[in-house]
């Protein structure tokens, strides 16, 4: 099995473990949106007006709260090291790990969105289009987050320090993809313009992510 | 010349190991042994100096010539042992056989447990059966009797043995004398 597999199936594993984590941010990404209803009342022509903006604010807190794992855990164990030593280049090797990471964190967000939408009485052609978007979107958060957990990895704590890094970069990712969703169901924005956008964000971060994270980890190792 | 956290560990520091040849660091706590161990395996900046590699494989870094057994282990304690060392073999494109190397250090009956299961002895046995199972020809060895039995030490001498017969290259810092030929002293801090 070639090295990249290796990591990608290792790391797949172990988030499906006990103790792996891999459902905790659906969980919390049902909490936010069950909340959401309470507060705001049973108006449903306001939720449903709303309810692509809840759905993405859900799933971006949702995808944020898995992230610091995501290089730490490495780091403690002294894996990191190792991955370090093998023939792959870190760029590589971070960008499996994300990708694994997001199969397993970014993924159920966007399989659980139909079922979540029904709370917030979204039709059908909303529930769609928020699941389409958070599917082209999610991937950006996880590769963005990347760059942040490559730069707080050596911070003990560094959880809450890496959501105010990251958090203000993936305001992008959050307005093209609101706006895609709500183009979809009320216009008059047709709702390719947008989504095109936010798949560009997502091909840019799939590109620049790995490689600022391999910066960030290569200079962090004193 | 070492730095950390802007304090000079050492410098001035020369050394030369040949194939088949071993090398111990030894030195008071703080020394920078293992500073010094993390700098050949390329996780550490060197400060300044310079290594270098003659013959052999010089078209690749020396890091990735070498094992590196640290104070971490390295393992997952949600994946089994097996999977554990079958990862390690496949990512440092090792050839070794992962049950065979269970086996080599005594850890053969134990392939299906979760690693969180093992004791801090069997995890650093099971970080041995590492630098059997992947063929590198430099081991950088950072206390690698600590939490080891009798029995276990005396199977790490083999091992580091076998691998200095075979023309190998060990780098190792410790406190304790280790009973082997053909090896040399390094004393850091000695100095100061």
């Amino acid at each position: 099995m070639s090295a990249l597999a290796a990591l990608f199936l290792r790391d797949l594993r172990i988030a499906v473990r006990i103790g792996g984590g891999a459902m905790m941010g659906v969980l919390f990404f049902l909490t936010v949106v069950a909340l959401m209803p309470f507060a705001i009342g049973p108006d449903l022509a306001l939720l449903q007006r709303i309810g692509p903006a809840i759905l993405w604010i859900g799933a971006l807190l949702a995808s944020l709260l898995a992230l610091d794992r995501l290089l730490s855990a490495d780091l403690e164990d002294g894996s990191l090291d190792l991955l370090l030593m093998g023939g792959t280049p870190l760029e590589l090797a971070v960008a499996a790990k994300a990708l694994a990471h997001w199969l397993t964190t970014g993924l159920p967000l966007v399989i659980a969105t139909p079922v979540f939408a029904l709370f917030l009485n979204l039709d059908l052609t909303a529930t769609a289009a928020v699941a389409l978007t958070l599917l082209a979107g999610t991937p950006a958060l996880t590769f963005i987050g990347l760059v942040g957990a490559g730069l707080t990895v050596t911070l003990r704590r560094g959880g809450i320090l890496l959501s105010v890094l990251v958090l203000p970069l993936t305001i992008p990712v959050l307005i093209f993809g609101v706006a895609a969703s709500n183009a979809a169901v009320v216009g008059p924005l047709p709702f390719g313009t947008p989504f095109t956008i936010l798949c560009a964000l997502t091909l840019v971060s799939l590109v620049i992510g790995p490689f600022a994270a391999a910066l960030a980890l290569r200079h962090g190792q004193e | 010349m070492c730095w950390r956290g802007g304090r000079e560990v050492f410098r001035g520091i020369c050394f030369a190991v040949a194939s088949g040849e071993g090398l111990l660091l030894t030195g008071r706590n703080g020394a920078g042994k293992s500073s010094l161990l993390r700098m050949i395996a390329g996780l550490l900046r060197i400060a300044g100096g310079r290594l270098e590699l003659t013959g052999g494989a010089i078209d690749r870094e020396i890091a990735e010539q070498a094992h590196y057994l640290g104070h971490l282990d390295a393992f997952k304690p949600s994946l089994t042992v097996g999977e554990n060392l079958s990862f390690w073999i496949d990512y440092l494109g090792g050839q070794g056989h992962p049950q065979l190397a269970l086996e080599a250090v005594g850890l053969g009956s134990l392939t299906h447990l979760p690693a969180g299961y093992l004791s801090a002895g069997q995890k650093r046995r099971l970080s041995l059966a590492r630098l059997v199972a992947i063929d590198r020809p430099l081991w950088l060895l950072d206390e690698p009797t600590s939490a080891l039995d009798a029995t276990a030490q005396t199977m790490l001498l083999d091992l580091m043995r076998k691998h200095l017969a075979a023309g190998g290259l060990v780098v190792a810092a410790t406190h304790q004398q280790l009973d082997l030929q053909n090896v040399r002293e390094l004393r850091l801090g000695a100095a100061a």
